[in-house]
């Protein structure tokens, strides 16, 4: 299976702050609330908590996509 | 030999400026048999499609926007997609201190739209959009309206008002404005050249940009590379403004040194610093005097050609007080669609004016911080140019900072600049 990697939609995302919280591995946020997340592709270990921090977005603007080597 | 005359005693110039895009004469070429008497007919459409890409890569022609593209890269890739495509002029120049596009669209406005036809013909596009500022919305669509069965061109040709407002002219944005009559820049991908106009991969140039592709057309590759640099060739249209002289749009080969421009546009000594590059641009000091003017060039300096602006800052300005009003300008252009830009630039403009008030809370820190917080971090540049600003005001400004916090001041002298 190929490596996925976080993306965020920087314009529908609001800043709610749920993904930092369930994902605190690979999102932080910024000063303002919003999220900056890890550049690196998503551990193997962490994937099923990744996914969940992708549903858990009530803006949908958060995305695993697949990393480009 | 002709006998010395009073003019030849005179030092001239260093520089000889070229003329390519501007017209040599004092008057505009807004007539179209004005203009083809000047440049001559293009090359038939037939020819454009077979060779013309080729010749364009060969000539190494980089967007003129701000972010120096290789043009016949974006051909390719508007060529490879779809069907139906379109071409879109990017005439905003929503930069509040440049000047050159919209000059160059009010004295030379067939030769944008002669380029913008090239790029159709070649890339097999059947309609154009050209989006312009109230400055030169009449002299193209006078220009655009001249040309109906007189050119080879036979697909449509539309110009349109651009909206208000400093991130209107970001591609994206333009798109939008066009679609859906918002002007806010969209999530990316997808991006223009893959879903433009009316959802059709759409070519987007920048004027001057476009201005170039007519020439090259005419002329070839080999021509174009007769000015500028090896590895930026051609002129750059350049706004010139502040403490010259004689402040204006020059045209001049990339890799002209900033020393020549400045003797050109007649600035006095002795050596205030300049804003290069426009409000997402840097603060260069006297030192960089005898950098040229290219990517290679600016680069060290942290600088770009950015808009084509370069602003000579008078000995009584402030540069910190400068760098100030900018951040809060472009704090109040996001269009507030992302995080991080809305709320980031407030928190830079803001600390950035304690900064230059003197107040000693104030923290460099804080700022550069920030600066890494907000970085990449939009859906499209404004954030980051913004914060190229503050990063090169924190570094060139750092002793008048100091000075500002002791409550002195020695505004835009060349000593308040390292």
């Amino acid at each position: 299976m190929s490596a996925s990697r976080l993306r965020v939609d920087p314009i529908a995302c609001d800043g709610r702050g749920l993904c930092a919280e369930l994902l605190p591995e690979l999102i932080t946020l910024d000063d303002w609330g919003f999220p900056i997340l890890a550049t690196a592709p998503v551990p193997p270990q962490l994937l099923a908590y990744a996914r969940r921090a992708v549903r858990a977005c009530p803006r949908l603007a958060l995305t695993l996509e697949p990393a480009e080597s | 030999m002709r006998p010395a005359s009073v003019a030849e005693t005179v030092q001239p110039p260093r520089l000889v400026a070229p003329r390519r895009l501007l017209p040599r004469g004092a008057k505009a070429l807004v007539s179209l048999d004005a203009h083809l008497a000047e440049h001559g007919p293009l090359p038939t459409s037939a020819l454009l499609r077979s060779s013309f890409v080729g010749e364009l890569a060969r000539s190494g022609l980089t967007g003129r926007g701000g972010a120096g593209f290789p043009t016949a890269r974006k051909f390719e890739s508007v060529a490879r997609a779809g069907r139906e495509r379109v071409v879109l002029v990017n005439a905003t120049e929503s930069e509040p201190l440049a000047e050159k596009d919209r000059l160059l669209c009010r004295v030379a406005p067939h030769l944008v739209l002669d380029g913008a036809e090239v790029a159709a013909e070649t890339i097999g596009a059947s309609s154009i959009v050209v989006v312009a500022h109230a400055h030169c919305l009449e002299a193209l669509r006078g220009a655009s309206a001249a040309r109906a069965g007189r050119v080879p061109f036979t697909g449509s040709c539309t110009v349109e008002r651009a909206a208000p407002g400093f991130v209107g002219g970001e591609e994206s944005a333009l798109v939008n404005w066009l679609n859906n009559g918002k002007a806010l820049p969209m999530s990316k991908p997808p991006r223009p050249f893959e879903r433009g106009i009316s959802g059709l991969p759409t070519l987007v140039l920048n004027a001057e940009t476009t201005a170039n592709l007519a020439l090259i057309a005419r002329h070839g590759a080999k021509w174009f590379r007769a000015a500028g640099t090896v590895e930026e060739p051609g002129t750059l249209l350049l706004t010139v403004r502040g403490a010259v002289a004689r402040p204006g749009v020059y045209e001049v080969p990339l890799g002209t040194s900033i020393a020549d421009l400045l003797e050109l546009a007649g600035e006095a000594p002795p050596g205030t610093p300049l804003l290069v590059g426009g409000y997402f641009g840097a603060f260069l000091c006297r030192g960089a005097r005898a950098a040229a003017f290219s990517r290679e060039g600016l680069a060290p300096h942290g600088a770009s050609t950015g808009a084509g602006v370069v602003q000579v800052l008078g000995e009584e300005e402030c540069g910190l007080m400068i760098a100030s009003a900018i951040l809060r300008y472009l704090a109040g252009q996001s269009a507030g669609q992302c995080g991080p830009c809305r709320f980031g630039l407030d928190s830079l403009a803001g600390e950035f004016e304690r900064l230059t008030a003197g107040d000693t809370r104030a923290s460099r820190a804080q700022l550069s911080s920030w600066a890494d917080q907000i970085t990449g971090r939009g859906a499209c540049s404004h954030p980051d140019g913004t914060v190229n600003l503050l990063r090169s005001a924190l570094k060139v400004f750092s002793e008048e900072i100091d000075r500002h916090a002791a409550g002195h001041c020695v505004a835009a002298s060349p000593g308040s600049c390292r």
